[in-house]
């Protein structure tokens, strides 16, 4: 071969690798085996573990000191900002508030495109106008809407390809997640659970938009399930609705998870309707408060198991189902690990949803015990006395992270919280607040500043007296705790490892913060001056690793200093 | 209260009697006779209510607290308030249909009058005597020596907390149980702080902000300090107040101070 022919060969090599990256297109093999290519983060929690752990390696604990600022990106809608972005290939991909969804260079923070869904005189949702994030698959993206619609867009020039209603806004339905994709399929829920929704899961043909299937998380009554929503006793002493199951709440508004060998995906299901009055819904209420394992070519229940039966102090238990492969009494489990807003963590076996392991992860008093197929002995407090953990839970919808690295199950946990429930009845109307209660949070010192629902703002004046965070590592086998970091403040904020044995994590402070996940040592911190309510990522672009994370409208990406 | 309530509360509008005479208890001189004062109640507060509801609620309820129909506070026949929460929403937001408009009230005045309507068959207003504000402000600039550590109104220390609003933020009893028991009513944040540096310098200060790795206060000499905790050899957060107990002072002069706390409404 000639140096010419050699040279010409070598342009037109590189010319196939150019085009393959620009066009390459995020089959459904790729998502499956996301692990294999670290550099990209192609789903809301990195794979579809949903472990929020990439096998990068540049960040150590060694050299985290010397992380800085690599670029930043501003949106411009104020409002938590809850986005998980996805990195294909070097471009990032992102949703801002309320619906726009941003193409932009993962290396620089310049932006491609910005897609703006035109946005409805208005939408009912309960806690602002979150989204969580993108699917893609293909050279698609895709996004639900807070009117209840899935949005299919071309990820090169952000037009939209198509626009399939999921269900009626004025019903209270929205979709806030970030949609899942499998196989050929897009895999949404539905948000709207304070406000008497009937939730569900459906899949919609990637392609097309079409509906595929459709699995309600509340069971009419001549459904498996559906006798868990009990006839109201005759003369009840209080308001009790015979028709309860219409309106049951059982909202999806977390991304959940897939196993591609079992071919199950597992999605965490939200509270029941009303929230706190659960005199008047009599029985279980499935699948509330459950995690449930669907066929993900049917839609079909596998199998499901309820947290919280009956539950009367919305306990959503929409947290990520992380699926991890563990050693259990000395033989491998398919296990997932849950730590669930009723601040008990949780094992299952997620080919069957056996029960393994239960216990408490914070201060834990609506139940006291676990029978051997892991229902709770429940135990109401008096009128007037507090609950543990309070209404926001031991943790919420804020991704945690497993590291096979480690073994560690890491939560973003509340301490030192509890609420003083009141059910109240309340009847369902179409679109109004279907919460049923009035509650006080727990002030443990007279005269203290209460709280804690939203978030505080740059001055922290509950101090100690009044809920704290940590960040808890807990043994993914037991739940048993190895460390744990504590926070002035509580924290909103999701987690990320790598296997670097690292770990990043943010909270309500505002600081940006990184951890041996090993030992929970500070490692480097920044303040980024906002709130940080989202979970952070990490990708690589031209053989630098990037980690980014979001704090108040601030998009803020890190790397080592070169 | 700054908005006359010329209307009824939790119930239909009715034409009402005349406001009787204002009651002008003493907070510490409240009878119980029937013993019939829910103990989850401050004296103070309900002694404050009364006040307030003798001028602004009678004109519509009564003295008796029976000028509605289907409405009787002293029988404790309410129409829907069945929690003190429900009680403040109505009164916060008013009635539909009714006369009863929305009022605002600051916390002070919410307790007072939920604490008030909750206690009117067991409180003896015959048996108090007011708590004079003119004597409470001489008590607060002389004898008690408050202003060596608060400020109000722009004059005083900022050691302690500035307290030209705390009639608006605190309790009538939660006033009372200040002074009495300084360290029960103590808000966390205004919690003493303890910091010695590395090189043992210590610093003495009152918390301004807090959050995992820093500490803004003022210091014993009014300074702003932000201290970074790594750098701190101790950090202690004390639950015992610097303030003392003014049960030195008699019931009258307590009554008055208070009076005169309420009466500081901020800007």
């Amino acid at each position: 071969m000639t140096r010419r022919s050699a040279a010409a060969w070598f342009a037109l090599l590189l010319i196939v690798l150019v085009s393959y990256r620009l066009h390459a297109q995020v089959t459904a093999n790729r998502l499956a085996s996301a692990s294999s290519e670290p550099r990209n983060w192609l789903m809301y929690s990195g794979g579809y573990f949903s472990n929020r752990y990439s096998p990068l390696t540049q960040i150590t604990p060694a050299n985290a000191k010397h992380l800085e600022l690599a670029w930043m990106y501003q949106a411009s809608v104020a409002g938590g900002w809850q986005t998980t972005p996805l990195v294909v290939d070097g471009i990032m991909y992102l949703t801002q508030r309320p619906n726009d969804v941003v193409a932009l260079d993962a290396k620089t923070g310049r932006v491609f495109w910005i897609y703006r869904y035109p946005q409805p005189a208005s939408t009912i949702v309960c806690c602002g106008a979150n989204n969580r994030g993108l699917a893609i698959l293909g050279d698609t993206v895709y996004m639900g809407t807070l009117d209840a619609h899935l949005i299919a867009i071309d990820a090169r020039s952000g037009r939209p390809l198509w626009n399939t209603q999921v269900a009626e806004a004025k019903g209270g339905y929205s979709v806030t997640l970030a949609p899942l994709a499998v196989k050929d399929k897009i895999v949404v829920g539905v948000g709207g659970g304070e406000y008497g929704i009937r939730g569900f899961v459906a899949a919609y043909d990637a392609r097309t938009g079409r509906e595929a299937w459709r699995f309600y998380t509340i069971p009419a009554p001549n459904e498996p399930g559906g006798d868990t929503w009990q006839p109201c006793p005759p003369n009840a002493a209080t308001f009790c609705d015979p028709e309860a199951w219409k309106h049951g709440g059982g909202s999806i508004w977390v991304t959940g998870s897939y196993d591609p060998v079992l071919n199950q995906t597992y999605w965490g299901v939200g509270n029941a309707g009303p929230d706190w009055n659960n005199d008047q819904r009599p029985g279980d209420n499935l699948y509330t408060d459950s995690v449930v394992a669907l066929d993900a070519d049917t839609g079909r229940l596998k199998w499901h198991y309820q947290f919280t039966p009956h539950d009367r102090y919305d306990y959503d238990s929409v947290q990520v189902p992380v699926l991890a492969d563990i050693t259990w009494r000395g033989a491998p489990v398919k296990a997932m690990v849950w730590a669930n807003r009723n601040g008990n963590f949780y094992v299952l076996e997620r080919e069957t949803g056996k029960f393994l392991v239960g216990r408490p992860f914070v201060k834990v008093n609506w139940m006291d015990t676990f029978d051997e197929r892991g229902r709770p002995h429940q135990t109401s407090q008096a009128p007037g006395q507090p609950t543990w953990p309070g209404n926001q839970g031991g943790t919420n919808w804020y991704s945690p992270s497993y590291s096979p690295h480690t073994g560690l199950f890491y939560v973003s946990a509340w301490e030192n919280y509890a609420t003083i429930f009141g059910g109240t009845a309340v009847e369902y109307r179409e679109g109004r607040n279907f919460g049923g209660g009035v509650n006080r949070p727990y002030v443990p010192v007279p005269g203290a500043p209460a709280g804690p629902a939203g978030r505080r703002g740059p001055i922290n004046n509950w101090t100690e007296a009044v809920a704290t965070g940590a960040v808890l590592a807990l043994d993914a086998t037991s739940g048993e705790l190895k460390w744990r970091f504590p926070m002035t403040d509580v924290t909103d904020s999701g987690i990320l490892t790598t296997a670097g044995d690292v770990l990043f994590t943010g909270g309500r402070e505002g600081y940006f913060q990184a951890l041996d996940a090993r030992t929970g040592a500070l490692l480097w911190k920044t303040n980024l001056g906002a709130q940080i309510a989202n979970g952070p990522m990490t990708y690589e672009v031209g053989g630098k690793q990037y980690v980014a994370t979001i704090s108040g409208l601030s998009l803020c990406v890190f790397a080592l200093r070169e | 209260m700054t908005t006359i309530l010329a209307s009824a509360l939790l119930g239909v509008a009715l034409q009402a009697p005349a406001a009787a005479q204002p009651a002008t208890p003493n907070p510490q001189s409240i009878r119980n006779p029937q013993s019939e004062i829910r103990s989850d109640y401050a004296p103070a507060d309900i002694a404050y209510g009364a006040r307030l509801y003798d001028a602004q609620c009678t004109t519509c309820h009564g003295a008796n607290g029976d000028g509605i129909a289907g409405v009787d506070f002293k029988g404790g026949r309410f129409k829907s308030a069945v929690t003190d929460q429900d009680l403040q929403r109505i009164i916060t937001t008013g009635v539909q249909g009714t006369a009863m408009q929305a009022f605002r009230l600051d916390p002070s005045e919410m307790a007072g009058i939920v604490a008030f309507l909750r206690n009117m068959n067991g409180f003896d207003r015959g048996s108090v005597k007011p708590g004079d504000l003119a004597r409470g402000r001489s008590v607060f600039q002389g004898k008690g020596e408050c202003a060596r550590c608060h400020r109000v109104d722009g004059q005083g220390s900022r050691v302690a907390p500035d307290l030209s609003d705390v009639g608006s933020n605190r309790s009538a009893g939660a006033l009372m149980r200040s002074l009495t028991e300084p360290s029960s009513q103590m808000m966390p944040i205004n919690r003493p702080i303890r910091a010695v540096t590395k090189d043992g310098t210590v610093i003495n200060g009152r918390r301004l902000n807090e959050d995992t790795y820093s500490v803004q206060l003022f210091d014993e000499r009014e300074r702003l300090v932000s201290l970074t905790k790594s750098d701190l050899r101790e950090y202690t957060i004390l639950t015992v107040s610097p303030m003392p107990s003014y049960k030195t002072l008699t019931e009258a002069e307590l009554a008055d101070l208070v009076a005169y706390l309420l009466s500081l409404k901020g800007r």
